[in-house]
């Protein structure tokens, strides 16, 4: 007896599926500068936003940008079933205390900077198992918050490589629905950790590459669908370099996704005016270009079928100074505007 | 001529200067290699100069950079080492073994002292900028 | 997926993807630079010197001035701008060490001026303090037993 609903080793096919009734995204000053500022809802003047710390500004702009989400879907919070959120932060406090006023029931996750594509995948299978009408998938990240935690004093002088990312400052929610028009989640491909043994965390892009090539094969191999099929792939934050490496490992499995695939951290920065090295990234990265930019693409027509595979390095500062390498995962999941 | 002389009357010789310049850039060099083409991370590359600061001096290298090289030597954290050395040399001579222990944070008091306390007072008054 | 690469083999492939930071330019400015602050140091040097303090009290007197100037650029949030361009150029000399205090210290000013400022001001500087100490140490007591 094997589960009705999974096809091929990984995937996901879901009987009803799910529609994306309502998204909003809240950035910071960098992103809003950037190539797809109009599509943002809201850019912050201040980082602080008006809060003592970076971490609480945070969580403020995850509040906001699910109330803001649930407000377009003309809901209340009383009627959102279940929240799927998380962060970058130690313990997930950017989103615990970002939904700690909003009452609704939540399930905290830990994907690293592919939170968005596993929250949107766990809430999709909720709804599609009748679990839940309306759930809120959610995560954010903030260039200040993750720089003190992973790297340097926001006053330390030192100096990028030119393979380095900037986390991006962006909360970004989506909400879902048993009902709905569409945008419809069909398949969701669950990621499985893979470590080719990058250490360099100055090169997470490099790390992270080989997590997408596996999951984005094994849709292809499970659902037998082909590149053309999509009018865009698009992963979350391999940025420069590790969209090259991606899109040359899946040439070298007969997979050519190079007509239509971009990367969520080259999309939302202009790298050279904006000094962000090799790209964007962060949970808010994928999160933001999601909710802002692919959302909207889709709603005008512009995207009728997408696979979002957000890319997340699941180490932390005391297994890289341990001398561990960087494991990383990736989640695929297939959004297309009408189904059949 | 004239500019000259009152350049050396109140600064000193300008070759000084120069070799100060010429020295403290070298060394600086040298940390920018170890950082472009290393693994080594600018922590172990400072802890490295530090270190090598005291076996130069302790070598009877260092000493010579620093007659020639003035605060193109000193100013390096190399230089740091050069103090720590040379103030336990001093302690060693004053104070015997136990100068071994005393002399080099003696020697090199000020600076942590500064460093301790400039940190506090600017910590107090400034704030960290977004980028 | 059968892994089409080994760890060794990703690792070497990787290299041949990854940009290179500019070294040539990189160099340059970090001797510019670096050379530039020893020379302030050499003028603030022999500005104590004419005050008549002793060898001993000018060497302390400028390191004293120059980790102030490190700590004040950083207040400023001047010193990482400069660091951008600079690299070694302002992290080897010793207004880089006062930058690698001072910078924590006003960060984590919102753990509090205990656990936050006071512990954490030497999370990058320590290892200097450690090494350089331990490393006199030992030469030290190489120094007295050699002697005696």
């Amino acid at each position: 007896m094997s589960a009705a609903k999974k096809i091929g080793t990984q995937t996901i096919q879901f009987q009803f599926p799910p529609s994306i009734i309502s998204t909003a995204s809240i950035v910071g000053k960098k992103e809003g500068e950037g190539p797809l500022k109009n599509y943002f809802d809201y850019v912050l003047d201040d980082l602080h936003w008006g809060e003592k710390t970076w971490e609480k500004a945070e969580s403020k702009m995850l509040k906001e940008a699910i109330s803001k989400a649930i407000e377009k879907a003309n809901k209340n919070v009383n009627e959102i079933d279940y929240i799927f959120a998380g962060d970058l932060l130690n313990q997930c406090i950017g989103a615990t205390f970002g939904i700690r006023d909003l009452g609704i029931p939540f399930f905290g996750l830990f994907g690293a900077c592919s939170t968005m594509s596993l929250s949107l995948s766990i809430a999709a299978m909720v709804i599609d198992g009748g679990y839940a009408d309306y759930a809120v998938a959610a995560t954010s990240s903030h260039f200040c918050s993750a720089e003190r935690q992973f790297r340097f004093p926001l006053e330390y002088g030192g100096q990028r490589p030119p393979t380095s990312q900037w986390t991006v400052t962006g909360a970004g929610a989506v909400v879902l629905s048993s009902q709905g028009t569409g945008p419809y989640i069909t398949h969701v491909t669950v990621g499985k950790i893979v470590d080719l043994g990058i250490k360099d965390v100055n090169n997470m892009g490099a790390a992270m590459a080989p997590a997408a090539v596996d999951t984005i094969y094994t849709h292809f191999n499970d659902t037998g669908f082909i590149p053309d099929d999509y009018d865009l792939i698009i992963t979350g934050d391999l940025a420069k370099v590790g969209k090259e490496i991606a899109e040359d490992m899946l040439k070298d499995k007969n997979i050519d996704i190079s007509n239509k695939y971009t990367d969520c951290g080259i999309k939302i920065f202009e790298s050279e005016v904006q000094d962000t090295h090799a790209g964007g990234s962060g949970c808010g990265c994928s999160a933001v270009v999601l909710a802002g930019y692919l959302y909207k693409e889709m709603l005008k027509g512009n995207l009728n079928k997408i696979l979002f595979v957000a890319t997340g390095a699941l180490m932390s500062p005391t297994s890289s100074q341990q001398g561990e390498s960087i494991p990383a995962i990736a989640h695929a999941v297939t959004i297309q505007r009408t189904l059949g | 001529m004239p500019m000259q002389l009152l350049f050396k009357e109140h600064w000193g010789d300008m070759m000084e200067f120069i070799r100060a310049f010429i020295v403290g850039g070298s060394i600086c060099a040298v940390g920018q290699v170890l950082i472009d083409k290393t693994k080594l991370t600018p922590a172990r590359i400072l802890v490295a100069f530090v270190t090598l600061g005291v076996i130069l001096t302790a070598i009877g290298l260092y000493e010579p950079l620093v007659q020639f090289g003035g605060a193109g030597a000193t100013v390096p954290l190399t230089g740091f080492g050069y103090s720590l050395a040379k103030g336990v040399m001093k302690g060693v001579q004053e104070n015997g073994i136990l100068g071994a222990f005393t002399g080099g944070i003696a020697a090199t008091a000020g600076g942590i002292a500064a460093a301790i306390f400039f940190g506090y007072i600017i910590a107090l008054i400034f704030n960290p900028k977004e980028k | 997926m059968e892994q089409n690469f080994t760890k060794q083999e990703y690792q070497k492939y990787v290299q041949s993807k990854s940009p290179n930071s500019p070294i040539l330019k990189n160099i340059v400015m970090a001797f510019l630079i670096g050379g530039a602050i020893c020379t302030v140091g050499q003028g603030i040097s022999n500005f104590f010197k004419a005050r008549g303090l002793s060898m001993e009290q000018v060497a302390g007197a400028t390191s004293i001035t120059m980790i102030f100037i490190g700590a004040f650029l950083t207040g400023l949030n001047i010193y990482d701008a400069i660091a951008k361009h600079a690299g070694a150029g302002t992290i080897v000399p010793i207004t880089g060490f006062a930058n690698s205090i001072v910078s924590p210290a006003m960060e984590f000013k919102s753990e509090g001026y205990v656990l936050g400022v006071g512990a954490k001001m030497f999370v990058i500087a320590g290892p200097v303090l450690v090494y350089g100490t331990t490393a006199s140490i030992i030469f030290g007591l190489i120094y007295f037993f050699m002697k005696s």
